[in-house]
């Protein structure tokens, strides 16, 4: 009988093999009193000595196949073991109590694993890991047990292991291992991080379910949807093959696209861009290759805390965004906080309506101490890439001519101080409000951009709370309507020489794109993961064909009308 | 002595490798480097010691040297505190 497990997906991928088991052997060292002290304390630096050479073995072999990178979390290990706080607390131990010396390291290791588990920091849990692994390690080394290899393997296998260690991961025999699951880890355990890397197909966190899982069982293993098919029937085996195939088929289709521009058939460029909530994200906007970052949410510099981040704070981090873009363009938002947005220590009052309220540029404008720190720091860093500075939530001129009026004093203040700015600074603002976008002629005569934010100009131009179940059906990005407010305001940037993006979730939309293509839209902001299908996409796509087909669906009367067409109108293109 | 707060900006807070460049910088120095979050304390010579202190992004981390070389010691680890670091 076939059966399901789920966990977490890690690296995605499909694999279809025979399970292979990794047995952990997890004695736990006893309690053993020892007569010769000096004699036990040399073992242990011994076994510490000969665990190092094997690291340092990993090391290399890991700075070949996946750079330096990955290959410090060795060299933190070599360190590690060098560390006072297990090394010299073991020696003690062994020198006060004289207890052997796998007891000795094993308990000194297992408190500070203890401590690193209780975190609430996700990050600083899975670093028990990397202690385990060089403490199951030197202990192999005094029991004169050989770490485990992958050497038996000679035959495609997907690994099934309680935990893989950094040292694990590293040393997966990839000849042979199509993937591996884990009870435990998350997606930020090394082992998940390092899959990623070599591109294997991998799922964590299946819980002790896949602990039933033998060697020799046939598993599916569907990492992209976090799927473990055991002994899978005829028809679960037909189907996931062509899955398998078409993923592969797509994967390497869409890795063609990395270094290519983003143009359409008939050779119009256009910018497709990526959303980014912090540095984390970074990596994989510069990994999918995108021309740039469309939208920085700096929210998260000020959220999960318990005070306002300094001018220093957040000039190191957009000097570091700055930088990597390589000359990119970054288009970085202004605090947008308040509606559904949240700061503790910020003791904003209740609102009725706090969609209708309090919130982005108009809590900046409230609160100019906060407004003047963000654009000091964003001035700052100008002078490190190509920085465009966004307002959010601009309803009326005034409100645009106000905050340019304080960036300018920002500017002319650190002009005087002697700082370096960048001498081209785009200043544009989101169109979120219906007042914006009708008023998008006047405004386009004092920005450089517009960026389109679809979630709130849909909730505010249908009426309609996203957070409210009962009316989300008015959720209708493909509304004729909404389609006709995104012409407006293209319509209106154009006739003043001024580009427009978009930074909402239709951007990254494969029904929407072709519309927006159609309207003229110059920059597309979305998730990493979308920049390759949607530059893939576009590629097929023809500006000029659309341009006309765009117009004849803005007269159409519902979303799936346009819906509809849109899907027909791709289905008989390919 | 010298002894100062500073803010961990570091989104992941203070892993393996921040853990170990500071560890390393701090060994050069012969005066006593010792980190505070709230109530607890590390020996900043040792990666472990500051990873269990388990400093997260927005932590107020307090820093003391004392001895040789306390100074330079001390600018240069503070700065340490507030610096991002590659993934």
């Amino acid at each position: 009988m076939s059966h399901l497990l789920t966990g977490v997906p890690a690296s995605p991928g499909i694999a279809i093999a025979k399970a292979y088991r990794l047995e952990m052997e997890e004695s736990i060292p006893q309690r053993k009193e020892i007569e010769d002290k000096a004699a036990e304390m040399r073992r242990l630096k011994e076994a510490i000595e000969s665990a190092k050479v094997d690291i340092d073995r990993i090391r290399e072999q890991t700075l070949e196949r996946l750079g330096p990178k990955k290959a410090e979390i060795f060299e933190a290990h070599l360190f590690l073991l060098d560390d006072p706080e297990l090394t010299d607390a073991a020696l003690a131990r062994i020198e006060r109590e004289g207890v052997c010396a796998e007891f000795a390291l094993y308990d000194v290791a297992a408190a500070i694993m203890d401590a690193l588990r209780s975190m609430d920091n996700e990050m600083l849990r899975e670093r028990a890991a990397d202690v385990e692994d060089i403490t199951r390690r030197v202990i192999n080394k005094l029991e004169g047990r050989a770490h485990h290899t992958f050497s038996e393997l000679s035959d495609e296998a997907i690994l099934f292991a309680k935990d893989l260690t950094p040292s694990d991961t590293a040393q997966l025999n990839m000849d042979y291992i199509r993937g591996f699951v884990t009870e435990m880890g998350s997606r930020t355990s090394h082992s998940a991080i390092m899959a990623r890397s070599l591109e294997l197909a991998a799922v964590v966190g299946a819980g002790t379910d896949a602990s039933h899982i033998r060697t020799g069982d046939t598993v599916i293993l569907d990492a992209t949807s976090g799927k473990i098919i055991v002994n899978p029937s005829r028809n679960q085996m037909e189907d996931y093959s062509e899955r398998k195939r078409k993923y592969e088929d797509d994967v390497l289709r869409m890795k063609s696209y990395v270094d290519r521009p983003s143009v359409t058939a008939d050779e119009v460029h256009v910018e497709l861009a990526g959303n980014i909530g912090g540095i984390d994200d970074l990596e994989k906007v510069l990994a999918n290759g995108a021309d740039g970052i469309g939208l920085f949410r700096t929210e998260f510099l000020y959220m999960g805390r318990s005070t306002f981040p300094s001018e220093e704070e957040q000039y190191s981090v957009y000097k570091h965004v700055l930088q990597k873009m390589n000359g990119k363009r970054v288009v970085i938002r202004t605090l947008d906080i308040g509606g559904d947005k949240e700061l503790s220590y910020m003791q904003l009052p209740q609102e009725m309506n706090p969609f209708l309220g309090l919130r982005a540029i108009r809590l900046c404008l409230d609160r100019e101490d906060l407004f003047r720190t963000q654009l000091r720091a964003l001035l700052r860093a100008s002078a490190h890439g190509k920085l465009a500075i966004m307002f959010p939530m601009i309803s009326i001129l005034s409100e645009l001519r106000e905050a340019k009026r304080i960036l300018n004093e920002e500017r002319i203040r650190l002009e005087q101080e002697g700082v370096m700015i960048a001498s081209e600074l785009e200043v544009g603002i989101m169109i979120e409000t219906p007042a914006a976008a009708l008023a998008a002629d006047l405004l386009a005569e004092e920005v450089d951009f517009f960026s389109i934010g679809t979630n709130d100009l849909i909730q505010y131009t249908m009426a309609a709370d996203r957070m409210n179940e009962s009316v989300s059906y008015l959720y209708q990005p493909h509304h004729p309507v909404i389609l006709r407010m995104v012409q407006l305001v293209i319509q209106a940037a154009d006739h003043r020489g001024k580009w427009v993006g978009m930074c909402g979730e239709m951007a990254g939309d494969a029904s929407a794109i072709p519309l927006l293509l159609g309207l003229g839209l110059h920059e597309f902001s979305m998730s990493a993961s979308s920049v390759l299908p949607a530059r893939e996409l576009l590629s097929r796509l023809s500006k000029q064909e659309w341009s006309r087909l765009a117009v004849e669906a803005l007269s159409m009367s519902s979303q799936q009308e346009v819906l509809d067409f849109v899907n027909n109108q791709l289905r008989s293109e390919a | 002595m010298i002894s100062q707060v500073f803010t961990v900006i570091h989104p992941q807070g203070f892993h393996a490798r921040p853990s170990k460049a500071f560890a390393e910088k701090a060994y050069l120095f012969p005066c006593q480097v010792t980190l505070f979050k709230g109530d607890k304390q590390a020996n900043g010579k040792s990666p472990l010691g500051l990873l269990t202190l388990g400093i997260s992004a927005g932590d107020e981390i307090r820093l003391e040297v004392e001895g040789e070389q306390e100074a330079q010691a001390f600018q240069e680890l503070g700065r340490m505190l507030t610096q991002i670091y590659e993934e």
